[in-house]
């Protein structure tokens, strides 16, 4: 590096250099150098640009910034301003401003909101905006006099927060909705628990010290009066769970709840009307508090595994050009039938299915297939939804569209996988049935044995049984471990959604691995090269000038190699480079299409074995010879092996499953010791998605992968984990997202899941042990209502405090 | 002690009043993110507009 380096950046040794926008480290080959600063890629140099333009330097001051790479995409978002995008997704306000919710990619921290939020001064026109950072969804709102909603998009996509249109916002208001109800009834029972169990300690006090008869009634009324709506409003949810269980023949911990609660409340009223006997109003009010807390926590933990198809959704354009005679006019994307002709320009994300009529263009099939380059099509081959046009115009024959196109498909089979996949149905609620049967054969027991003493003793002491084994501390024990270790999860980067997922992932059973991305680093890499070295800088000078993911992959190899400039470049889409570099003609390229310019080989060329299957050939030619050859390939991460290995220690059978050719899967298979009949190559996303659901048959399966042609399978396994790098629609579907480089962190999501499971087994059998010291004092006819409101809140407390002090998801516990 | 009669149900009429501060509250939305209003409190005032009124509100 000759450039002179402001110290705004840290320079480490020659190579490693840090980028002044994202702090991640650039390779020196992509690296970019303006105004005295060092940016790794264009995308963060564009944002760094506007953020200084635009008098926002503050923005690297911020303490809470974190690395994360900008990845714009250059999109023109055209579309956005169509009439039917603006019908679909915005709204406008009375006072002449419009107002569009979207959800961003690449939001991860405090420092996003701050740039987020701060639109209106990066663009003019531009009047609010308010980011939700868990759900990485912001609220625009504009002034569309002043400014063009895509100018707003380009301006976020430059930020590298590429915008989609939220579709899933009238799921996410019910869910909000649903939310907001049980907030408020957690706050009224929690209101209505404090001020009765105030009144119980009145009574209580009273019971030792003496009370008047009077103050006794009024204090025990006050009571029934005060627990009665809570009984009536917030408690509702037991009753009406656990008659819809009883409706469908199941059972679920709901049963024994709504048993209790109800004993207690009409025993109590029972008693407060004839005047004498127990109450169990606080006990009452107390356990349908600290159960909807539960319940909550539960709630809360689960959401945003909804949200799959919302965002698959988002990713098929919203119009399209359709060529009418002479004119080409833009429809809506739903407006498209069979039979149109499509224009396609550079740029473009096809909209439908079909067949190319005229042109020839290369396509980035990323979304639907994982391949990472890009693929060239000419007339006569079918093209499909969802794929990018990168270089020319294209005529398209629309043959399918909407729902029935692959994209269309693909979305559903998301959704299917998600409806078919088998609820896992939680310890807590495989016991709820037995524990209800043994809680009513004890307490008819316990009536039997005192009925020939006294009647009334023995309901009494029946009642207390069924009301102190309320499973209380049960049902809390489990939604309570979970939510604490997905909390932890987080902070270790890994992001769970679904939280029974853990009780799965403990088990045995069959994972999935995906390959591109997943077990390799997802990129290209030069890892053969055979040939003189003069060469390289030639081959350097001309590869600089492409954007193609071979020219990176020779630029991050030879980065120590002085470049030229070129004289003359000219390159071929699905072919390579040609041009003079130094006095010399130079061509790089695709063996077939090299050689088809120059047939001579070097002595040294023609004497090379064969490349390694698993590796993509290229040759260069200098002055009408070919002289080197070069093999790329997609490096396996360096944790894959030993993360193979202990997965096969933890007792699960690893299979591969890749939509890559199925020579570089096998051969990938055998570097990392998987049999060759448990490695699958070439499989689409609707194989994928077969195989997943074909291996479900023998018990619980997980799916690991990130691209969208993962999406399916994750959805549709038992539990789906998505890999940081990858589609954000495959996030969308998973139960787990691990943000760390690739598959590290599964090994600790593992343990973790291990670790979580016995924290909540063993409060289970903390809870289980508190219900026996009641029922036998029950059974004994000592209890009365102070010992039960003692006792129970006891078993929770302890379960909470036992499952705060538990290390799930800690370093220190691995 | 007679006082209780006419105090216990006037603490109650207030606790009738917060619960349902509360539930507008929870109501009209002001507890569905928690997250983001912590970190916005932390950045200087500079650039920034008034928050948009709850979807409700409109």
């Amino acid at each position: 590096m000759s450039t002179t380096l402001s110290p705004e950046f840290t320079l480490g040794t020659a190579e490693r250099l840090t980028c002044a926008h994202c702090g991640l480290e650039a390779a020196s080959g992509d690296a970019r150098v303006s105004a005295g600063a060092m940016y790794c890629c264009a995308g963060c140099e564009t944002a760094a640009s506007i953020i200084k333009q635009s008098g926002l330097g503050g923005f690297y001051a911020l303490p809470e910034r974190r690395p994360a790479r900008v990845s714009a995409s250059g999109r023109s978002y055209a579309e956005f301003d169509h009439e039917a995008f603006a019908a679909a997704h915005v709204r406008y306000a009375a006072d002449g401003l419009a107002e569009a919710t979207f959800y961003l990619e690449g939001v991860h921290c405090a420092s996003c909101v701050w740039l987020v939020e701060r639109m209106p001064m990066i663009v003019p026109g531009a009047v609010r905006a308010e980011l939700d950072v868990t759900r990485a969804v912001a609220r625009l709102a504009w002034d569309p006099k002043q400014v063009s909603l895509s100018a707003l998009a380009q301006a976020l996509d430059q930020l590298g927060y590429p915008p989609h249109p939220f579709r899933g916002l009238r799921a996410d208001e019910v869910r909000k909705a649903e939310e907001r109800k049980q907030l408020t009834r957690i706050g009224v029972a929690g209101a209505i628990a404090g001020n009765v169990m105030t009144i119980a300690l009145a009574l209580y006090s009273g019971v030792f010290s003496g009370m008047e008869r009077e103050f006794e009634r009024y204090f025990r009324w006050l009571s029934f009066v005060l627990v009665t709506p809570a009984i009536i409003w917030p408690g509702r949810v037991f009753f009406t769970s656990a008659w819809q269980a009883l409706k469908n023949k199941r059972l679920h911990m709901d049963v024994p709840i709504a048993l209790a609660l109800a004993v207690g409340y009409v025993q109590g009223a029972v008693n407060t009307l004839r005047d004498g006997g127990p109450i169990y109003f606080d006990a009452v009010g107390t356990l349908i508090f600290l159960l909807l807390v539960g319940r909550f926590l539960q709630h809360r933990a689960q959401r945003g595994a909804a949200d799959s198809a919302a965002l698959l959704g988002a990713l098929a354009p919203v119009t399209a050009r359709v060529v009418d005679g002479d004119a080409v006019k833009e429809v809506p994307t739903e407006a498209i039938l069979p039979g149109m002709l499509l224009e396609v320009r550079p740029g473009d994300t096809l909209a439908a299915d079909g067949v190319v009529e005229r042109g020839s263009s290369s396509l980035d099939l990323a979304l639907l297939t994982g391949e990472s380059r890009p693929v060239s099509i000419r007339e006569g081959e079918k093209v499909f939804a969802g794929t990018v046009n990168l270089s020319a115009p294209l005529r398209v024959r629309v043959e399918e569209a909407g729902i029935t196109s692959r994209l269309g498909r693909l979305l559903r089979d998301v959704e299917e996988g998600a409806r078919e996949r088998p609820p896992v149905v939680l310890l807590a609620d495989r016991i709820a049935g037995h524990f209800i049967a043994v809680i009513l054969v004890l307490a008819v027991v316990t009536a039997g044995m005192w009925w020939s003493t006294d009647v009334y003793f023995a309901i009494d002491s029946a009642i207390a049984l069924l009301v102190v084994t309320c499973p209380c501390a049960l049902a809390i024990a489990t939604p309570l471990a979970f939510t604490v270790a997905v909390g932890r999860a987080a902070t270790r980067g890994i992001l769970i959604k679904g939280a029974h997922s853990l009780e799965t992932l403990t088990g045995r059973g069959i994972i999935f691995l995906d390959k591109t991305g997943t077990l390799t680093e997802g990129r290209m890499v030069l890892e053969a090269y055979d040939g003189p070295s003069e060469p390289r800088a030639w081959v350097l000078a001309l590869e600089r000038t492409s954007r193609h993911p071979v020219a990176s992959a020779f630029a991050a190899a030879w980065s120590d190699v002085a470049a030229l400039e070129p004289e003359l470049v000219e390159e071929t889409l699905g072919g390579g480079l040609e041009g003079r570099v130094a006095g010399h003609s130079v061509v790089v390229g695709r063996p077939e299409w090299v050689l088809a310019r120059t047939a001579t080989l070097s002595d040294a060329v023609q004497s090379l074995p064969p490349l390694e299957g698993r590796l993509t050939p290229v040759l260069i030619a200098v002055d009408g010879v070919v002289v080197a050859r070069a093999g790329f390939g997609d490096p396996l991460r360096p944790s894959a092996k030993r993360l193979i290995t202990q997965l096969g220690d933890a007792g699960w059978e690893v299979r591969l499953l890749s939509g890559d050719a199925p020579s570089v899967v096998q051969a990938v298979a055998s570097t990392l010791g998987i049999p060759a009949a448990k490695a699958e190559g070439g499989a689409s996303p609707e194989r994928k998605r077969a195989a997943v659901a074909a291996a479900r048959e023998q018990g619980a399966v997980v799916m690991v992968g990130d691209g969208v042609n993962d999406a399916a399978a994750i959805a549709g396994a038992t539990v789906g984990i998505a890999v940081r790098g990858g589609a954000e629609a495959s996030m969308a579907a998973a139960d787990v997202y691990l943000a760390r480089g690739g598959v590290e962190a599964l090994p600790e999501l593992m343990a973790g899941a291990k670790r979580t499971t016995n924290v909540i087994h063993r409060n289970m059998l903390v809870a289980l042990g508190y219900n026996a010291i009641g029922v036998t004092m029950a059974m004994m006819g000592i209890i009365d209502p102070l010992f039960a409101a003692v006792l129970m809140p006891l078993g929770s407390v302890t379960v909470i405090l036992a499952t705060w002090r538990a290390k799930t998801f800690t370093p220190e516990a691995g | 002690m007679s006082v209780l009669f006419v105090l216990v149900p006037l603490a109650l009429l207030l606790v009738a009043i917060f619960v349902g501060a509360y539930v507008w509250s929870s109501r009209s939305g002001q507890f569905d993110d928690l997250t983001t209003p912590a970190m916005r409190a932390v950045h200087d005032d500079e650039g920034v507009t008034a928050p948009l009124p709850p979807p409700e509100a409109r």
